[in-house]
């Protein structure tokens, strides 16, 4: 029987180039030593101190995420393409940010409901009217995608804000490396360890214009009780800046300050890895101990810049994501590189009757869920599910929007047995300031549950190493 | 109209406090209703960020004291020429979308008895024009809410407001923008100051009231609590989502400590 979805490794034709030199290491790879490679990998991520969480996804801290040691392979023409499509992606998010809070072209021009945008609780009223540096919202843009089949590629998601996960990326192909260094004598696999310094350069290319020095980088982090605590001081360790707290920070005139034993030092760039509602308890959530009281202010006048800056979750929104490819088209002029996932949005009535006529062949989320957290996946639930959910939509239409059911692409996975086809996706990492750039990678999520669909960690998902192909 | 303005606030502290920061929406901006001829903030002691303008059109300014202190008092001391606009907001340079204001906050959430309100405000008003229909709720405000002072208090919200059955100027604002979301129309929270007359009206002179937008006039001013739309007695300082969010101060307390609040108000009219 032909296999419904597309194996990256064993195509229709047989073995795909870009994973050539992997067949031969596999299979002759005694299962005593996998054993020991996989006790190994284990072993170094404890050692590094990597943990469970991933994409704010909470869970058991102290719990490793599972790590497969098969590499995910792309070739350098395939990655070309992504490229492309992702830094258009990209472009065009921050063309809609910095447009829907200047004069809103776009929904002047009735391409993009204004409801749909002003009325988003992510659409920061205190931030209307402001032009960050560059006009850059969404610094690091994180674009989840899955493959069904040679050449199609398809965006489940954006992430403006402060997308999580990228410490894996780096962690994944650190671990494989030292492990299996022969592999990367063999395979010309692209370097992605210059992430940490394109990051920094991309935040110090958007310092406000009164900086006219070196700019001072901070990371803002709630504290490490937060999940994501691990990725947090791993990239500052990595970008070689300091990782402070609220309490570290303060406002005095027209600067934020950081205390040091040597006095207060001006800083220049936040990148923040809190939410919004936290940064400024004098702007936002008066309750807030995580923010700075008056960053708000200093960030409006010019003083300082947040990276990503508040604001930027309106164009991640799922209900926004549908409007994505028109955005690529009214900012850009370009047709969009990348598809997105035919969605249909509950909301609207014709789509919810469709909806509620086609449970079982949809995958059905919450517009503002995460995670994998909530949602429905119609031909992997019974019938009793499918009616539960049906009553949930029924109950509050638009908070649902579906998509079709996508044969998402597999790849090679270590289980007990062997080696068996997983499903997979990706998340590349965007850097947007000066210059666009995309490091060569970026995070497998591998559901390690046979059949399952849902890569999530917190549902059974695993990462792997993503490696490109470097050009023969 | 000239009107004067002196408005002292003044904390104390029970014990020094490790340092105070506040943000200031203390400076009128200047519109058809109101010029300013002259402001003029003082905080002694303070470090004084430069001031801004917000989207909303607001002028903000940080005002901040790292020393421990046992006391911080913000002066503000002026004088506008005010026009009567009608309660229309005009000449006001603003960027925020008026759909901005469609959503409520803690402070605005609608509860069962605000439904009821609106409803029956609204009832055979189905072919009143947006203006008509926001006169009629300002005016269901006021009835539900007697003026009374001490029936609530700064926290209180719009839904506690209508439990208590009577309230301020605050409490009126916060039920009218909450009366106006549910009637689908734009609104927001406007503090500023209001200028004593003599008619015997209750009034306070640091005021507060709302503001509804309506298509083809822009934003335009209900105080309910006045059962009137702001006029040349009115000086408007800012707005936001509710009063917490257009409070004039803003402020934290590091190491905080028991605090004693004294504000005075005085406006008064010019003689010409």
């Amino acid at each position: 029987m032909a296999d419904p979805f597309f194996n990256e490794m064993y195509g229709a034709e047989g073995l795909r180039r870009p994973y050539q030199r992997l067949e031969g290491w596999y299979q002759n790879m005694p299962s005593e030593f996998r054993a020991l490679k996989q006790a190994e990998a284990e072993d170094l991520f404890r050692r590094y101190g990597i943990t469970f969480a991933v994409y704010g996804e909470g869970g058991d801290p102290d719990r490793l995420i599972p790590f497969d040691m098969f590499p995910r392979v792309f070739a350098a023409e395939e990655w070309r393409k992504l490229e492309r499509g992702i830094k258009q992606r990209a472009r065009a998010l921050n063309a809609f940010l910095s447009d829907v809070y200047d004069r809103g072209e776009m929904i002047r021009a009735g391409r993009i409901p204004a409801e749909m945008v002003y009325r988003n609780e992510a659409y920061e009223i205190a931030v209307a009217g402001f032009r960050p540096p560059l006009g850059i919202f969404s610094h690091i843009v994180g674009i989840d995608l899955v493959r069904t089949g040679p050449d199609q590629f398809y965006v489940l998601e954006d992430n403006c804000r402060t997308p999580s996960g990228v410490s894996y990326m780096l962690e994944n192909r650190e671990v494989m490396m030292r492990m299996f260094p022969h592999l990367f004598q063999e395979n010309r696999v692209a370097p992605v360890d210059g992430y940490a310094r394109l990051l920094k350069r991309t935040l110090a290319s958007v310092a406000p214009e009164k900086c006219d020095r070196d700019p001072k980088v901070v990371l803002l982090t709630p504290g490490h009780f937060n999940s994501a605590y691990y990725e947090h001081s791993f990239l500052a360790d990595l970008m070689g800046i300091e990782l402070v707290e609220g309490q570290d920070l303060f406002v005095e005139g027209d600067f934020c300050w950081m205390r040091t034993t040597e006095g207060p030092q001006k800083v220049d760039v936040i990148y923040r890895r809190i939410d919004d509602a936290f940064l400024d308890p004098l702007c936002f959530r008066p309750d807030s101990a995580l923010g700075v009281p008056g960053l708000m202010n200093v960030y409006r006048s010019g003083g300082v810049s947040i990276c990503s800056a508040p604001g930027a979750g309106v164009a991640d929104d799922k209900a926004i994501y549908t409007y994505v490819p028109e955005m690529i088209r009214f900012y850009l002029g370009e047709a969009p590189i990348l598809e997105n996932v035919p969605t249909w949005q509950c909301a609207k009535a014709d789509d919810l009757k469709y909806v509620q006529e086609n449970l079982a062949e949809l995958v059905v989320k919450e517009v503002h869920g995460s995670g994998g957290y909530g949602m429905l996946v119609g031909p992997k639930s019974d019938k009793a599910t499918i009616e539960a959910f049906a009553a949930k939509i029924a109950a509050n239409p638009s908070n649902y929007i579906a998509q079709p059911t996508l044969a998402l692409s597999t790849c090679p996975t270590f289980v007990e047995e062997g080696i068996a086809p997983r499903h997979v996706d990706l998340r590349p990492y965007c850097l947007v300031g000066r210059d666009i750039e995309l490091v060569p990678g970026g995070l497998t999520r591998v559901a390690l549950t046979e059949g399952s669909l849902v890569v999530n960690s917190s549902q059974g998902g695993g990462v792997k190493d993503t490696w490109v192909i470097a050009e023969e | 109209m000239i009107l004067t303005v002196l408005h002292k606030t003044r904390y104390e502290f029970t014990r020094p406090v490790g340092g105070i920061i506040q943000s200031l929406r203390l400076t009128p901006a200047k519109c058809d209703s109101q010029k300013l001829l002259d402001w003029e903030i003082d905080v002694p002691g303070a470090v004084l960020g430069t001031m801004f303008r917000d989207g909303a059109g607001d002028y903000i300014q940080t005002v901040s004291v790292r020393a421990p202190t046992n006391h911080i008092e913000v002066t503000v001391r002026g004088t506008v020429e005010t026009t009567d606009t009608a309660g229309i907001l005009r000449g006001h340079r603003e960027r925020v979308p008026p759909l901005a204001y469609l959503r409520n906050t803690v402070r605005t959430e609608p509860n069962r008895a605000i439904h009821d309100l609106t409803e029956a405000a609204l009832d055979g008003q189905d072919t009143a024009s947006p203006l008509e229909r926001a006169h009629h709720l300002a005016a269901a405000v006021a009835e539900a809410l007697p003026y009374m002072p001490g029936a609530t208090q700064a926290h209180t919200t719009a839904a506690e407001a209508m439990t208590a059955g009577a309230g301020v100027c605050q409490d009126h604002a916060q039920v009218l923008i909450a009366c106006a979301h549910l009637a689908g129309l734009p609104a927001r929270y406007v503090s500023g100051y209001l200028n004593a007359t003599e008619d015997g009206t209750p009034h306070e002179a640091s005021h507060a009231w709302a503001e509804i937008f309506i298509d083809g006039l822009g934003w335009v001013g209900f105080d309910a609590a006045n059962k009137c739309c702001p006029n040349e007695q009115y000086i408007r300082l800012g707005s936001g989502l509710d009063a917490q969010d257009a409070a004039p101060i803003r402020g934290l307390v590091l190491g905080g400590s028991e605090e004693e609040l004294d504000v005075t108000v005085v406006i008064e009219a010019q003689q010409q």
